[in-house]
């Protein structure tokens, strides 16, 4: 899918910009945005090297194990066929914190481990004779010594639990909209923060709509 | 409210060093190897981002064609002709659709939004609320789903789009009744 969406986007903008004889601007577009994007990557290097270096402290220290323990009945709500001492769940639980108080910068680092512990877990279960229960082996990075019953290339597709996480991600779960507070107060409201009550109900309308969602289509498709 | 509001701001600017502190100390009481421990974190996380940095590439090139070409305005104003039915603001037609792709470019819009019309007129307020309860969807997805090198992502992009929307339609209900009630 996401070729396909990238490809098109491609062919249409050119396309598009053609007719429309905005071709300089594509050109100054494409380069400055790659430019952009390695600018980007190296801000985030720092930020989530600092992040992950933290929160391993975090780890080692029970810090994790404690949080995690907290907000259980929700991550086991929604992902009920992760095993119990899985590390996606560790990560999924960072994410959904870090969000709910609009870390974002925090945010992003987690969730892209739990991606990655998730894959590892479809890994896993691709695996002759998974149990379902069985925690990965500690010391050793799940699912990479196995070689069997890896699919590579395009038939890769999510997993539910990726699916639901990332609408779960998407849905917006961040409690109060700090930078829209502020860009409210720059452009001189009245009251900036008049949208606290309401941005929350309407984050839980979106959630609640994206967790109804998840959960039909956990229903009908299992995996 | 202007006190709470303050303290608001004060939280936000202090969570992060409060948040730093109690880590380390934290890891400091159980007798952690702090700072290695944080090396070993640190070339994680590094590594992760070496890893996304061609897919961030591709994808922000695709964003910025697309965008440089005035395709997204042409796809808000044919998206107008709708949403005029539903009641719902043509001004605010391109955000969304924005929204959708760059978080950066959105936040631009916004700022013109509420240095035309005002923060707290009705086109303002909505769109405070839009941007507080959306995320960037294809922006999310395609980094995401490129970390755990998957290709087809099933369902994520229905239940987005489908949290989203309910998002905004949630919105401009509570956009129209704050303003019902200044």
């Amino acid at each position: 899918m996401l070729n396909y969406l990238w490809g098109i986007m491609i062919l249409v903008g050119v396309l598009y910009g053609a007719f429309h004889g905005k071709m300089p601007d594509i050109t100054a577009a494409a380069l400055s945005s790659a430019q952009e994007a390695v600018t980007l990557c190296i801000t985030m290097t720092g930020i989530m090297s600092l992040w992950v270096g933290l929160m391993e402290i975090a780890e080692k220290s029970g810090l994790i194990e404690m949080a995690t323990r907290k907000i259980q009945p929700f991550i086991h709500f929604m992902f009920p066929r992760i095993p119990e001492n899985h590390p996606a769940r560790k990560y999924i639980t960072m994410n959904v914190i870090a969000n709910v108080f609009g870390l974002g910068w925090a945010a992003t680092p987690a969730g892209l481990k739990a991606m990655e512990a998730l894959e590892n877990l479809e890994e896993q279960r691709r695996t002759p004779g998974y149990s379902g229960s069985r925690p990965p082996e500690p010391g050793k990075k799940a699912g990479k010594s196995l070689g069997k019953g890896k699919i590579q290339g395009p038939d890769r597709k999510a997993s539910n639990e990726m699916c639901n996480f990332l609408i779960l991600n998407i849905s917006s779960l961040q409690l109060i909209p700090v930078n829209m507070i502020a860009y409210r107060q720059q452009y001189g409201s009245v009251n900036p923060a008049v949208i606290v009550g309401p941005a929350i109900v309407a984050t839980a309308v979106s959630t609640a709509a994206g967790i109804l969602y998840c959960k039909i289509m956990d229903r009908k498709r299992g995996n | 409210m202007e006190k709470a509001f303050d303290f608001l701001l004060y939280l936000s600017d202090a969570i992060v060093p409060v948040l730093i502190f109690f880590i380390v100390a934290c890891g400091l009481a159980a007798k952690i190897q702090v700072y290695d421990e944080f090396v070993k974190g640190a070339e994680d996380g590094f590594r992760t981002v070496i890893k996304i940095m061609p897919t961030l590439i591709g994808l922000m090139v695709a964003v910025g064609v697309l965008r440089a070409s005035g395709f997204l305005d042409f796809l808000s104003g044919l998206l107008c002709s709708f949403t005029d039915r539903v009641h719902f603001p043509s001004e605010l037609v391109p955000l969304t659709v924005v929204r959708l792709f760059s978080s950066s470019a959105a936040t631009g819009l916004a700022l013109d939004i509420f240095k035309q019309y005002g923060t707290d007129s009705s086109i303002g307020l909505l769109a405070s609320l839009m941007m507080s309860c959306t995320e960037t969807v294809f922006y999310t997805m395609s980094v995401y789903f490129m970390t755990a090198k998957v290709r087809r992502t099933r369902y994520t992009l229905g239940g987005a789009l489908f949290a989203t929307g309910a998002g905004i339609l949630a919105s401009i209900m509570l956009a129209g009744m704050m303003r019902a009630g200044m």
